[in-house]
């Protein structure tokens, strides 16, 4: 029987070979070469496009993707734990309804949403209007970098409020009691019992925020206007518009790599966080 | 009991190079209650699926009235099965768990609900039929995994540590309404469980497993009193195991005492193993009065009984059951009767 | 007090989200073509965006690749579920590995990388390459949906299926089928929102021929915007918010469905 159910996963097994695996190995291979992409015989192998990744201005656009995602993490992290700590300290009854009116937005398509925020900020938008209306200086930061943190702060922010709100509703209620009985007060009750309880979903609210954050060309390239390229960015014109698909993938193999080393740091914090706990108990 | 229903020839069954059941032979009549005896990882489980039709085995054949069983389906054997943790379907009411064999029977409507309501009034849950399976309690959720299987009028039911996840008050209650089910429909029962004291209660036969190999089979009675070696002296109840010498018939003899004792038949001088269970040494508070002379170290009240360690002065411990509790430090006589000595062969050490 | 604080805090909070939202809607029933002016109530742009035949094709190729994708991810990865539930340790931890791999990637990486083996097998970009893109990412979705509660089930109740008599199919149609069938519709949820709202991805593999609402979106948004956009995101929006009220009343268990 076991064998035999064994063979379901067999077609999926050759699927996932055919339009996971091989995929990334293709852009893994034209990373390390050169030439003509159409014409597969004449490419030869090759660190150019590596080379070239190296450069001052395309290490600028790597460098400046990894500080707007993380300043953006940072204020979600820094907006969102409140958040989802009052939301979590609700009454029941009003707890998911909270959660839902939180969670609505996202599910409006999010071109929309950046889209509605163009013509919140845009020169001649409504804010603008409603500055000059009662004769304050004009807000002039679409396009820009500010514009982009707004729009991924406004993207992404329930992401991080949902892990560490799940996180944060599932603790014991006597835990809390334990620690006040033991002669915590709330500081102490908030520093020393909830803040560790919650690093799980601090940890997954960072990762879901931090990864798209990274890798989006759609905010950077709508609020932004191209001022300050991100890797994203650069990607998507290598692909669709410079052909350069070697350079390309070689943008996309660091952009990966950088992501699975962050991604296993925070693994690796989260589960320190969980041995330290388990010793503590 | 009647006629031979289940047979077991030469079983035997590995996963990968472990031999979980090794070379087993098995009889079972009709009508009987067979127990399964043995600790985790002994084989009795594995023995029990086989049976079923859920594992297949290596070698050996498994015969049910006569006939080979071995290239039968589990869905085709008259045979049904109370799981461990019971294995209900969540996604069905309390009816269509137990209506789910006959309506794959295809039998008719009308039927198949009489024979469900008999079997809710068998298990005593008459008017739980809506009832959805994971609202009911761990006992009732027993319940319904019996009737499930019982209601298809197998000719053997076996039950795979069917009490396990119970408590100990719903266990013993249990035992006793299983035994009765099983003397009312008369059906052969295969038991499977570690539990030595549930084995005792309720078997016809019980069968001690060790290591995927059969070592005694008995009933209760001669299993407790007659345990054929150290394993199955040392697993069924609780017994003081020593190793001694045969020094003629009748006549055994360890540290510096020689007993009498009713076994004949080993060699002169054959090294033996004896047990004498707790309950049988009787103290004396005349040391010089007993057989064995000792110091009592410890006294644990158990309810029933107390539980004594006595030293002996040749420093062997020796675990006595009493109703009377001699004080800690006391220096006493022990007593053991000829027929309270089982002698079996020395086997391998434990 | 510290509950005043609390609830400007959560009112600011909530401006923030819904802003952005509330002017769209009001300025999708604006007469004025400009986007800071209020010229008067109408329902132009409504009617507009039923005429404009660009946005009635992007709306039926974001369906038909939500429904199909939905449909064709839901079978096959219920299927390798089971399947790899029923593989060794080595095995099952691989497959879950390679599984992960789009769920983990950057929506650009596996992008550009499908995008990457449809150029190099010269498979034309188009509507068939952005269905195969979409059951790509929506399947490991699915599997991690299935395979928990393939997991939770009593690993004995197939057995105890046909212990009653159920022939091996029987006993999947009829009893595991049935028993993994929350994993299921949550797997099947999350692969047509996650189809409906995918954009990156299918930017990389529509090509020119099969544009869907986001694409249309991105490439409107991209050339100065049209108040027709605010209509049409005032319908999704409201038609979401609908589906959800539906689905949070259905479900007692709302909130997980939601998630």
């Amino acid at each position: 029987m076991k064998k035999t159910l064994r063979i379901l996963a067999y077609p999926y097994v050759v699927w996932m070979v055919i339009f996971i695996v091989v995929p990334l190995f293709l852009i893994l291979f034209y990373s390390f070469t050169k030439g003509d992409i159409h014409d597969i015989g004449s490419l030869e192998f090759s660190v150019e496009s590596y080379k070239k990744v190296a450069e001052p201005l395309y290490l600028k656009v790597i460098g400046d993707s990894f500080l707007l995602a993380f300043i953006s993490t940072a204020i979600c992290l820094v907006l969102g734990y409140p958040v989802a700590l009052i939301i979590a300290n609700t009454d029941q009854k009003y707890r998911s309804l909270l959660m839902m009116l939180f969670l609505v937005p996202i599910w409006m398509n999010f071109l929309l949403r950046t889209y509605a925020w163009m013509s919140l900020l845009s020169p001649n938008g409504l804010i603008n209007r409603f500055l000059t209306a009662i004769g304050l200086p004009r807000l002039e930061i679409m396009p820009g970098n500010a514009a982009v943190l707004l729009g991924m702060v406004y993207n992404f922010l329930p992401f991080m409020v949902l892990p560490i709100y799940t996180v944060l509703s599932k603790i014991d209620k006597q835990v809390l009691e334990a620690s006040s009985d033991l002669g915590g007060n709330k500081v102490v009750t908030f520093t020393r019992v909830i803040l560790p309880l919650s690093i799980p979903g601090v940890v997954s609210g960072i990762t879901m925020v931090f990864l798209p954050a990274v890798s989006t060309f759609v905010i950077s390239g709508l609020l932004g206007g191209g001022k300050t390229p991100l890797i994203g960015d650069m990607i998507e014109q290598q692909f669709l518009f410079a052909r350069n698909w070697h350079f390309g993938s070689s943008l996309s193999i660091i952009l990966m790599v950088m992501i699975l080393i962050s991604m296993a740091v925070m693994s690796r914090i989260d589960k320190n966080n969980q041995e330290e706990g388990g010793k503590a108990r | 009991m009647g006629r031979n229903i289940i047979e077991l020839k030469n079983l035997t069954k590995r996963f990968g190079d472990v031999t979980v059941v090794n070379n087993i032979n098995l009889t079972i009549k009709e009508n009987e209650f067979v127990t399964l005896l043995g600790p985790s990882g002994c084989g009795k489980t594995t023995t029990l699926r086989m049976i079923g039709g859920f594992e297949e085995p290596d070698e050996g054949q498994i015969f049910f009235e006569g006939k080979l069983l071995n290239p039968i389906p589990a869905y085709k054997r008259n045979i049904n099965t109370v799981f461990q943790r019971y294995a209900l379907f969540t996604h069905m009411n309390v009816f269509e768990n137990i209506a789910f064999g006959l309506r794959i029977k295809k039998i008719p409507k009308d039927e198949i609900e009489k024979r469900v309501k008999r079997m809710l009034k068998l298990v005593d849950l008459e008017g739980f039929e809506k009832r959805n399976v994971d609202s009911l309690s761990g006992g009732q959720q027993q319940r319904v995994a019996i009737a499930r299987a019982l209601v298809n009028e197998p000719k053997v039911l076996l039950l795979d540590e069917p009490l396990g996840a119970l408590d100990l008050k719903l266990r013993k209650e249990m035992q006793i309404e299983l035994l009765d089910m099983q003397r009312s429909i008369g059906i052969t029962f295969i038991y499977v469980t570690h539990d030595q004291e549930e084995a005792l209660t309720m078997s016809d036969t019980v069968v001690v497993m060790n290591n995927g190999v059969i070592q005694q089979v008995g009933t209760p009675q001669d299993i407790y009193n007659e345990p054929i070696n150290r394993f199955v002296a040392d697993f069924i109840g609780e017994s003081n195991i020593i190793e001694a010498v045969m020094l003629e018939d009748y006549k055994v003899a360890f540290d510096d005492v020689v007993l009498d004792c009713v076994d004949k038949g080993f060699a002169k001088n054959e090294p033996v193993d004896i047990v004498i269970r707790p309950e049988d040494i009787r103290i004396v508070t005349n040391p010089d009065e007993g057989m064995i002379k000792g110091t009592v170290k410890s006294v644990i009240f158990k309810g029933v009984h107390y539980e004594m360690m006595i030293e002996s002065d040749t420093g062997r411990e020796y675990m006595v059951h009493r109703t009377i509790a001699f004080p800690v430090g006391s220096y006493v006589g022990m007593n053991v009767q000829p027929f309270d000595i089982q002698v079996m062969k020395r086997g391998d050490p434990l | 007090m510290k509950k005043a604080v609390k609830r400007i805090y959560m009112g600011i909070i909530f401006l923030f989200l819904y802003a952005p939202i509330i002017v769209l809607i009001v300025f999708s029933f604006n007469k004025s073509k400009s986007r800071g002016q209020w010229g008067g109530f109408t329902l132009d742009w409504y009617v507009d965006l039923f005429k404009d035949r660009q946005i009635r094709e992007a709306l039926y190729f974001t369906l038909l690749v939500a429904v199909l994708s939905t449909l064709i991810s839901t079978i096959v990865g219920t299927i390798a579920a089971l399947g790899i539930n029923n593989m060794g340790k080595f095995s099952r931890s691989v497959i879950l590995n390679i599984n992960n791999l789009p769920v983990l990637n950057p929506d650009i990486v596996t992008g550009v990388a499908l995008m990457t083996l449809f150029i190099s097998v010269k498979i034309e970009l188009g509507f068939v390459t952005m269905l195969i893109a979409h059951i790509v990412f929506s399947i490991p979705y699915v599997i991690l949906a299935v395979l928990p509660k393939l997991r939770q089930m009593n690993k004995h109740i197939a057995e105890a299926a046909m212990d009653l008599g159920a022939t091996p199919s029987y006993a999947l149609r009829k009893v595991i089928i049935p028993e993994i069938a929350p994993g299921i519709i949550s797997g099947a949820l999350m692969a047509f929102t996650l189809s409906i709202d995918d954009f990156v991805i299918s930017f990389f593999t529509a090509g020119t021929s099969a544009t869907n609402l986001s694409i249309l979106i991105y490439s409107m948004a991209k050339r100065g915007v049209k108040p027709t956009i605010n209509a049409l995101s005032t319908l999704m929006f409201t038609v979401v918010l609908i589906l959800m009220l539906i689905i949070n009343k259905k479900s007692e268990k709302g909130e997980e469905i939601l998630l």
